[in-house]
């Protein structure tokens, strides 16, 4: 059975659920990502828009003008996470932001503010565009537009957006960091194999 | 002679390529995707899979790029001396981004550095990004399109190893780049190689290599073996797609080369996402066309 949120979403919503588990989203996200960030933290501008108990989506969309001050969402993934690391922790603990989803994992700083705020990252399978943007029913308001289309902050309201697959949670698990290892350990082994066939200078 | 007629036809058509392989995916990665997606064995690898086929289904019925990264687009020609239009194909490889831009539409991808603003037509100061190699005494255009996204730009790295490095230190240099940025690119990747001499030598090199059609080799046998190497080793680290871990974690490897310096190994690499965005055209001197990469493409 899908396992399935709504925003606003409580510290009790997100205590059963776990690195590498896969959800899906109700209610409402908004794209946010570099500059956003940036503004917030490093320059204390207030975020346009009430995330506490919400969702932000690192993402920078193609979107349609359908008519004055309507937009349409046209295709909408995840960009890096890891760009926004710098300022995640901060940006949880200011904002009260429940759930972040974007692509990758994200580091240390982030997994702290999870663990310390009761909040999620979560990746969205990236380059699936035009499926996230079928699961926007609207977009219901623009914010920050002289940020351009990738940077404003666009406020969707969803409907069962996902597959979403946990990467930090609320207890300190960090999904990808866990692959890291493994994936470096295997790195290492397949260094020495290939370095014995690659010796071409003698 | 009023070459104008020309020069509309011939950007109508690279703007409807460019579209139209921005919502295609060209046959040997499709191929190669649907490949590796039978070789995985977990759910989360079989979701993801699922999750990109549906979207590329999706992309199709709809019409719309299946990528919401368009990338900055990048022209890499090989133009005939003789091609007609060979003084007009700066000018019409801009005008059918701009057109490109409204008509799939694709995303605003063009911030002027220094004034920091998006032009908002992926149009900018050296941008879209064109390079052209000159063909004596042909008349025709030999071009690939590509769109690379952010996320699979990120990888990028190139730098200058001492020949006591070797090609060790070449193995180790992209071994490092796939653990660190690469399972944050949108695995399974296309990784360019460059070896040269420097940074921009081996640079382009990496991302001309991207251009190469999947399962392609290097003609020296060296470097194809290397290529093998590096495939067989990178796939078992198994980064799966996404990064979540699986079987594989590339479409394939490949290494273009050129003479060095007696004191340096210039090396760079470069990748592509899953979502390997590149489409090839052929123009001949009549203006028809011949698109190599999707066979079933109309435009």
């Amino acid at each position: 059975m899908k396992k399935i949120l709504t925003t606003p979403v409580s510290d009790e919503d997100l205590k059963d659920i776990h690195a590498g588990d896969v959800i899906y989203l109700n209610g409402h996200i908004v794209t946010c990502r570099d500059v956003a960030h940036r503004r917030l933290i490093e320059y204390g501008r207030e975020l346009p828009v009430d995330v506490r108990g919400g969702a932000i989506f690192h993402a920078g969309p193609i979107v349609r003008k359908v008519d004055e001050d309507k937009y349409e969402m046209v295709s909408v993934g995840p960009t890096t996470s890891m760009r926004m690391e710098k300022f995640e922790k901060d940006f949880i603990e200011q904002t009260g932001v429940k759930i972040i989803v974007g692509k990758g994992g994200m580091g240390e700083d982030t997994v702290e503010g999870c663990v310390k705020h009761k909040a999620i990252h979560c990746v969205f399978p990236a380059g699936n565009a035009v499926l996230a943007a079928t699961e926007v029913e609207e977009i219901e308001r623009a914010e920050w537009m002289d940020l351009g289309m990738p940077e404003t902050l666009w406020l969707c309201r969803i409907k069962e957006f996902g597959p979403l697959v946990v990467s930090i949670d609320t207890h300190g698990e960090n999904l990808f960091e866990k692959n890291k290892v493994i994936f470096n350990k295997k790195k290492d082994e397949q260094y020495e194999q290939i370095i014995e066939k690659v010796k071409f200078i003698k | 002679m009023d070459k104008s007629k020309d020069v509309q036809t011939m950007t109508d058509t690279v703007a409807r390529f460019i579209k139209y392989f921005g919502k295609v995916l060209p046959d040997d990665v499709q191929s190669k995707l649907q490949e590796l997606s039978e070789a995985e064995t977990s759910p989360m690898a079989k979701l993801t899979y699922e999750t990109m086929f549906k979207n590329q289904e999706l992309a199709r019925e709809l019409d719309r790029p299946s990528c919401q990264d368009t990338g900055v687009i990048q022209f890499f020609a090989r133009v005939g001396t003789k091609f007609p239009l060979i003084d007009e194909l700066s000018g019409i490889f801009e005008k059918a981004v701009l057109s490109a831009t409204e008509m799939a539409p694709l995303r605003h991808n063009s911030v002027q550095t220094f004034d920091e603003y998006n032009t908002g037509t992926n149009v900018g100061y050296r941008t879209p990004s064109i390079d052209f190699e000159i063909v004596p005494n042909s008349d025709e255009l030999d071009v690939d399109i590509y769109m690379a996204g952010g996320g699979c730009t990120l990888p990028g790295k190139a730098m200058v190893l001492m020949p006591g490095a070797g090609y060790e230190g070449v193995t180790k240099f992209v071994l490092d780049q796939m653990t660190s940025y690469g399972l944050n690119a949108c695995p399974p990747l296309l990784v360019g190689v460059g070896v040269a001499t420097s940074v921009e030598t081996a640079a382009m090199l990496s991302k001309k290599a991207l251009m190469r059609k999947i399962g392609s080799r290097n003609p020296n046998p060296k470097a194809a073996m290397m290529e093998e190497e590096l495939e067989r080793g990178i796939n078992a680290i198994g980064l799966g797609p996404q990064g979540f871990s699986g079987e594989n974690s590339v479409m394939g490897v490949h290494i273009e080369n050129a003479a060095r310096h007696p004191s340096t190994i210039g090396v760079a690499v470069n990748t592509g996402c899953w979502s390997h965005r590149r489409g090839n055209i052929i123009f001949h001197s009549d203006l028809s066309y011949t698109i190599t990469s999707h066979k079933e493409a109309v435009l």
